[in-house]
């Protein structure tokens, strides 16, 4: 049985719909993250998770039990907020006790629980300070430590890693996983950064305008994304209006504006004269001077427009004779001196195998 | 330039000389041997000692004490609760309701409130004073007590809640400790107002009642003796001790943030 089980749950302001009849199973033992842009209802539907907001239709089951009408602080879920909102009035090792307390934990057993929680979290002998002596990662790991301390059932992060800089983000991220692994409680992770949830995530829940737009794995949300906003929301992505203009057993031919006919993989329930989009990824397009034949089926001439050098690989616009612009990634792989390989105007042929794109319909 | 910054200086010593002098003409003639406030002929603690064996002026002092005491006590339980439910519900109304005290004319609202206390048959007294004064205090503590809360991150609450207290234990352990200061701040404040009204009080003290400020008015009524002086001395040592104390604590509230 699923721990968390959101059923058709339904959430509006006024007459803005926040939350749109959204259906999820969670197991125990998972780490689950809904990811969306800001606005896509993955906020609030966390806030219902923890009882800060109650649904206006369907219901939130904790362990097959239905928590409508149950406060907060009966269920047994925590929070680590986007601020920490950690007492600024209390040392951490009040912080982290703070649970324990309102728990009835007897008063002799906290120290030590206290100090064992701030061992798990790398931050022995702190329990003195106060919240506003300390760094933002540490504060961040005293928040997870608060809120893991009584063991809860359920832990909620909201956008926990979003005030911390670039490099401590990849730490921190990389903490989570260990903390997650070791201790198995389930997490339920919000954040609208996809890189983020894709390192972090057994499963992602891809929301938009208050509906989930696809829940699988990483691998299968990055490699086949069901739809056009799945496709451009994650990663950097071609998107290509197409017609089918013929099918067989083999794959589709799609008729694409300024690049021409193009062979792709078969899709289910596709009839000619569709229209759909073609999703292709920029590192599974090919660059040079000249392509062999026998690794790309689609093979097209054209201008390098322009080029992002971003250290790890370089992102060329490259715009092929029929006038559409198409993403190239390569990786900087090349040893030695010469990092970059064509400039703007340089003749390149482009192409892909049929298999690299993804057809979606519309 | 430096003249227009010498013409800058000068009007501004003329505008702090304008509000303080007579403060300080106040302080230094209540050290003045003399019965009068024409010259200044030496310096005495003598005003001060027959301050301190004048039973009316005492009697008057202490009614004040009880009066400021009470009646900021109360109007800073009310007011607390005032500001508190000013933050959380967000009313248009309520504001309105709470502040009106403070715009109103002190006069009107003496008025008011003798009418008011007329018409239930309350004998004017001390308990009628102390009553005006909650009425006219709940309004500053609330504005003080809501500032304070303006400024706490909601999400504290929200933690709290969230790792296992209700609502009265999120309340008590986390929202009371953070807001104290502005609560101090505002008792502070509430007590000053109280223990220097006069308009109101005025109206509704009756015969039998009298606090410091009616106290000096009928002892102005006679002539300005340097006793007078020397309470005035006092009343704004104790005052001017309070704001600063309560400025101090919440330092935002009085700029009216």
């Amino acid at each position: 049985m699923a721990l968390l089980e959101i059923r058709n749950v339904t959430r509006r302001f006024g007459d803005f719909v926040a939350v749109d009849g959204v259906s999820l199973s969670i197991g125990a033992g998972e780490f689950f993250t809904l990811l969306g842009p800001s606005g896509c209802g993955k906020t609030t539907l966390l806030r219902m998770i923890a009882g800060f907001d109650a649904p206006d239709g369907g219901a939130i089951l904790l362990d097959g039990q239905d928590m409508t009408g149950v406060p907060p602080e009966a269920r047994d879920i925590h929070t680590v907020f986007q601020s920490y909102a950690l007492f600024p009035h209390m040392t951490v090792a009040d912080n982290i006790a703070f649970p324990l307390r309102m728990a009835k934990c007897p008063p002799g057993e906290i120290p030590a629980r206290v100090e064992e929680a701030l061992d798990d979290v790398s931050l022995p002998g702190m329990g003195k300070r106060f919240p506003n002596e300390l760094s933002g990662g540490q504060r961040q790991r005293v928040a997870v430590a608060r809120a893991l301390i009584n063991r809860p059932k359920l832990l909620l992060l909201d956008e926990p890693l979003a005030a911390l800089d670039a490099k401590l983000r990849e730490r921190m991220q990389l903490e989570l996983i260990t903390l997650q692994k070791e201790i198995g409680i389930t997490f339920v992770y919000v954040t609208h950064d996809q890189e983020e949830a894709l390192a972090l995530s057994h499963r992602i829940a891809v929301m938009n305008k208050g509906k989930v737009e696809q829940l699988d794995e990483p691998a299968k949300i990055y490699g086949f994304p069901k739809n056009r906003f799945v496709a451009d929301f994650i990663g950097e992505c071609n998107l290509f209006d197409c017609t089918v203009a013929a099918h067989d057993a083999g794959g589709l031919d799609l008729a694409i504006e300024g690049l021409g006919k193009v062979r792709s993989a078969g899709a289910e329930n596709v009839v000619q004269g569709a229209k759909g989009t073609l999703a292709l990824r920029p590192e599974k397009v090919a660059i040079g001077r000249e392509l062999n034949a026998a690794d790309c089926v689609n093979r097209f001439h054209g201008k390098v427009f322009d080029y992002l050098y971003t250290g790890d690989v370089t992102l060329y616009i490259v715009e092929v004779e029929g006038g559409q612009r198409v993403e190239v990634m390569l990786p900087n792989n090349a040893v030695g001196r010469s990092s970059k390989f064509f400039e703007p105007g340089d003749a390149v042929q482009i192409g892909w195998r049929d298999d690299a794109g993804h057809y979606l319909h519309d | 330039m430096a003249r227009r910054s010498w013409i800058l200086w000068a009007m501004a010593a003329l505008g702090y000389a304008f509000l303080y002098v007579p403060l300080i003409i106040v302080i230094v003639y209540s050290f003045n041997d003399s019965r009068l406030n024409a010259e200044w002929v030496g310096f005495t603690w003598h005003w001060y000692e027959v301050l301190l064996k004048d039973e009316q002026m005492l009697t008057a002092a202490w009614n004040s004490l009880i009066i400021g005491v009470s009646a900021s006590a109360v109007a800073t339980v009310l007011g607390t609760m005032a500001g508190y439910a000013m933050y959380r519900f967000k009313l248009r109304l309520l504001p309105v309701l709470v502040l009106m005290p403070i715009a109103i004319p002190e006069i009107l609202m003496g008025v008011s409130l003798l009418i008011f206390f007329v018409m239930l048959n309350v004998t004017l007294g001390m308990l009628s004073i102390t009553l005006a004064h909650i009425a006219f205090c709940i309004g500053f503590v609330a504005i003080v007590v809501r500032s304070r809360l303006t400024g706490m991150d909601e999400s504290l609450t929200e933690a709290a809640r969230d790792l296992g207290a209700t609502h009265w234990q999120a309340f008590r352990l986390i929202t009371l400790p953070l807001i104290m200061p502005g609560i101090i701040a505002g008792a502070l404040m509430a007590f000053t107002l109280s223990i220097d009204d006069f308009v109101i009080t005025f109206f509704t003290a009756g015969v039998d009642a009298t606090t410091l400020p009616l106290q000096i008015y009928s002892m102005i009524k006679i002539a300005v003796t340097p006793e007078v002086n020397a309470v005035s001395t006092l009343l704004m040592l104790v005052t001017l001790i309070l704001i600063v104390i309560a400025s101090r604590l919440s330092p935002g509230a009085l700029r009216g943030e």
